[in-house]
């Protein structure tokens, strides 16, 4: 594992951890009003206050669960999706293949933000689980273009044929014989789809189509945003949160690159 | 005759518009070795993958032990297949034992894994091992180990040494042999080396352009090639004593489906009516035959 | 050309998918949002407004789902989309019409400046592999990971309130007429250059990076080492040989990532209060204007289509093997 794979690691394991233990190392209550208004970072609050003294530090910290369960949540369901399409349409070929390769082609081109936007505003109560599922529903079709290509390139392997040949049913061979093979393409397209369902949460919370009762890195920037804190100079309202999503990504990107490489040895660095 | 395992009649099968194979029988009997050679293109894989029922055939009928079977996992139980790459032929992320415990409980056998290595000569530590860590010799015993688990009748080999090294080819025939003496396996020996095909094989069908053009035992196939096509592949077959014939005309040149003889286009003693009528089978010797018009006027 | 006819029809059932699901969303969604609307507007909406209200959000009760369905391409065709509340009480077609233009102007200049930027970029940092082009990848990774609207607001954070260089809203200033005039000409260029920038620099990594990838991938290919035991010039084999057949994935992307990209784009929008699609959606969410979001949706949808339609051209142009195809 080189270098860059262990800093994304890192990262991720770091953000984990304030995931868990956020809301109990917080030094104050993040929706608390305090008496210090909008004042920059000092020794009492790290990363400053907001216009109505709430302590951005502890914003910040308990916000971290929000964004880390929506990741995985999302992570997990568009995975699932993307393999039961994308796989089974790679596999069987012809007609399947055709309908199913469609439906994630439409998924794909059809611009997701504007569409999630109308979808979260329609419904009653935003909370976050809901939110996961929603933004799940569009964010399998790119794995699901790729797992298909590997799935169909694996397809005709004598790998394949033999287990056929050996008399196994369709459904083992594809369990058991080609998902095997597809861990690296499955477990990228799992961090593929965690960096775009954060970045997407957070966008939506920033907007504003998503409850607020709940804190997260975006319902930060949307209050600072809607309190002008640009105008009034207030940078330590949004810096901090949005480089946590930059540092998430990025980390989340370095990973991708180390299962990229692992399943394709041309990436590898060459060493002079 | 009761010794018939396999029989197939009048197989074709079609790609697009690309024949890849044309009315081809072959019987397979049991305790015996048919070899089908032929060059790449010629249709043999497609042969196999027939038999194997990997593919289904465009028209024509699979027969075995006399009756069209059904269902597949039955079929399956009786006719095995090893492949020609044993590099590509076993999955990369499975070990040895899961790769024969398969078969084993699919087809519901009593062996254990050790026995199955035991008998293609592997000692059985290597159930643990993955593919990767075998030779090539020593993958294609395990793929013929896997295909005997199923306790099969007939056995297709693909060019199943055809990626192994030289010198480790040998111990892999001579184990198909043996196993087809004591298990009475019929086998389908797939083969473009038309010299192993006489020392290994009872007998022998040369294939070309999707058609079977010679038959007989491999004795006399082999030794005295009536079909053109069988003598260029003897001709060119290395031998340290002859020098090299080359086949001169490039493949695609010949793919093309014509209404006369398939190899008309590359054949040194082409006639007219080569080009515009296929040629029937004509006897040139007991039990050996050949589809070609040389032989029509002696017969006539 | 049946390369071009299949894509065609992709797009259309494409359009058809988009147009439906809008169809469908309020009539499955809990909650009459749209009913609470037109309560709380009351006799301010005359009966044609409303009635055209009814038939694309699905009021109309005592009509069948496939009724209401005939109806609401009826209503498409006629190119009515109901009015706008947020704008009340333009109707929303106008509204969209209005903003469409800014849309396209700066996400299409800079999407194209983008690519055209990252995939040259991506040639070079492929080409030298192993350089210190390399130690791009984190800081590209980096700034691809920023959410568009944060490097907006860092931009005008930056650019417009610490050190006021550039204006930090608006399409044009304050108090001009659009007119084709000097003076509003350099306005709008004016005004687009904080957002633009800030598109460009979210969107270029990930071009940078495919790229990159795909040039590694091909300069491994037999073509390349031909060329270059040909004794080509490496100018030649880098941009004739590698590049030329490393951008095809690259232009497929961009046609699947086109969707992606506008979403970051109207965001920007967004907290540039540029006076494109983007903030209009942004007002109509915070006033619950359905018309005008799911209008926008429509208009948005349509214009990634045509936008992956050229696409398509551009690879026919690039790709021989689908020309022959036709």
């Amino acid at each position: 594992m080189n270098f860059k794979t262990r800093l994304g690691l890192g990262i991720l394991a770091f953000f984990t951890l304030i995931a868990v233990i956020g809301s109990w190392i917080a030094p104050y209550d993040p929706s608390a009003m305090g008496d210090d208004l909008l004042s920059p970072p000092s020794g009492a609050h790290w990363f400053g206050t907001t216009m109505t003294g709430q302590d951005i530090f502890s914003q910040v910290l308990v916000g971290t669960r929000g964004v880390m369960v929506v990741g995985l949540v999302c992570g997990v369901l568009a995975t699932f999706l993307s393999i039961l399409v994308g796989v089974t349409a790679g596999f069987l070929g012809g007609a399947a293949d055709e309908a199913l390769s469609m439906l994630s082609n439409v998924f794909l081109v059809i611009p997701a933000l504007p569409l999630i936007i109308i979808v979260a505003s329609m419904l009653p109560s935003a909370d976050t689980v809901l939110i996961a599922a929603v933004i799940s529903l569009t964010a399998w079709a790119w794995g699901a273009r790729v797992l298909r290509a590997q799935t169909m390139s694996l397809r005709r392997r004598d790998f394949v044929e033999a287990a056929r040949a050996s008399g196994e049913r369709t459904w083992r061979i594809i369990v058991f014989e080609v998902l095997p093979n597809l861990t690296a393409v499955i477990a990228s397209g799992f961090v593929g789809t965690v960096i775009f369902a954060v970045m997407l949460q957070i966008t939506l919370s920033f907007v504003g189509v998503v409850s607020l009762s709940t804190w997260n890195w975006g319902t930060i920037l949307f209050w600072a945003q809607s309190n002008q804190a640009l105008g009034q100079g207030a940078w330590w309202w949004f810096v901090p949160a949005g480089l946590c999503i930059a540092l998430l990504g990025t980390a989340l990107a370095l990973i991708n690159f180390g299962i990229d490489e692992y399943a394709n040895p041309r990436l590898r660095k060459v060493r002079a | 005759m009761t010794d018939v395992a396999l029989e197939a009649k009048g197989l074709v099968k079609t790609y697009k518009r690309v024949r890849a194979v044309q009315d081809v029988s072959i019987v397979l009997r049991r305790g015996r070795v048919t070899a089908l050679v032929g060059e790449s293109g010629s249709g043999k894989s497609t042969v196999a993958k027939l038999l194997a029922r990997l593919v289904d055939p465009t028209a024509g009928e699979i027969l075995l032990d006399g009756k069209k079977v059904r269902r597949v996992r039955e079929y399956r139980r009786k006719v095995q297949m090893v492949f020609q790459d044993p590099f590509a032929s076993l999955n990369p992320v499975h070990t040895i034992r899961y790769h024969l415990t398969r078969p084993l409980k699919i087809h519901k056998r009593p062996e254990t894994v050790e026995q199955l290595l035991e008998r293609v000569n592997l000692p059985a530590d290597f159930a643990s091992r993955y593919p990767h860590e075998l030779s090539g010799g020593q993958r294609q015993r395990v793929a013929i180990a896997r295909a005997l688990a199923a306790h099969p009748e007939v056995l297709l080999a693909d060019e199943p040494v055809s990626m192994l090294d030289v010198s480790i080819r040998l111990g892999v025939l001579n184990l198909l042999l043996d196993l087809k003496e004591r298990l009475k396996l019929a086998v389908l020996y797939i083969t473009h080396d038309i010299a192993s095909a006489r020392y290994f094989a009872d007998e022998t069908f040369v294939m070309y352009g999707g058609q079977i053009v010679e038959g007989g035992d491999s004795e006399s196939v082999t030794q005295k090639p009536a079909h053109p096509y069988t003598q260029l592949l003897i001709e060119s077959a290395p031998d340290p004593e002859r020098a090299v014939v080359a086949l001169d005309a490039p493949v695609e040149e010949v793919a093309a489906v014509s209404a006369g003889c398939q190899f008309a286009a590359r054949c040194p003693k082409v006639q007219a009516r080569c080009w515009t009528d296929a040629p029937p089978r004509s006897d040139v010797g007991e039990g050996h035959w050949a589809a070609c018009w040389l032989y029509v006027e002696a017969a006539a | 050309m049946t390369f071009l006819l299949r894509r065609g029809l992709f797009y259309l059932i494409t359009l058809w998918a988009a147009i439906t699901a809008n169809f469908l969303l309020p009539r499955l969604l809990p909650g009459d949002p749209v009913q609470a609307m037109i309560t709380k507007l009351g006799g301010r909406l005359n009966s044609d407004a409303m009635a055209s209200l009814y038939i694309l959000f699905g009021l109309d009760e005592k009509k069948s789902i496939w009724e209401q369905y005939v109806d609401y391409w009826g209503a498409l065709a006629r190119g009515d989309l109901g009015l706008s509340f947020t704008f009340f009480p333009t109707p929303v077609a106008d509204v969209l019409s209005q903003s469409l233009p800014w849309t396209l102007g700066l996400v299409g200049v800079t999407t194209v400046i983008a690519f055209l930027l990252g995939t040259l970029m991506g040639v070079y940092a492929g080409w030298k592999r192993g350089s210190w082009m390399d130690s791009l990848i984190p800081v590209t990774t980096f700034l691809s990971s920023i959410p568009y609207f944060w490097l907006g607001l860092i931009a005008i954070s930056v650019f417009a309130v610490t050190f006021p260089l550039l204006p930090a809203s608006g399409g044009y200033a304050a108090g001009l007429v659009p007119e084709w005039s000097g003076e509003f000409i350099g306005s709008v260029l004016e005004h687009a250059v904080l957002p633009g920038i800030t598109i460009v620099v979210s969107s270029v990594a990930g071009w940078i990076l495919g790229m990159r990838n795909m040039m590694v991938t091909v300069t491994a290919e037999d073509y390349v080492l031909v060329a270059r035991a040909k004794g080509l010039s490496q100018k030649r084999i880098m941009f004739a040989y590698a590049a030329r057949n490393a951008v095809l994935p690259s232009i497929s992307g961009f046609a699947l990532s086109l969707g992606f990209i506008v979403g970051g784009a109207l965001l920007v929008e967004m907290v540039f209060s540029y006076p494109g699609l983007g903030y209009v959606l942004f007002q109509g969410i915070g006033a619950k204007d359905y018309p005008l979001m799911q209008g926008v949706f429509l208009v948005i949808t349509l214009a990634v289509l045509v936008a992956n339609l050229l696409a398509d051209i551009g690879y026919l142009l690039l790709d021989p093997r689908t020309r022959r195809e036709g």
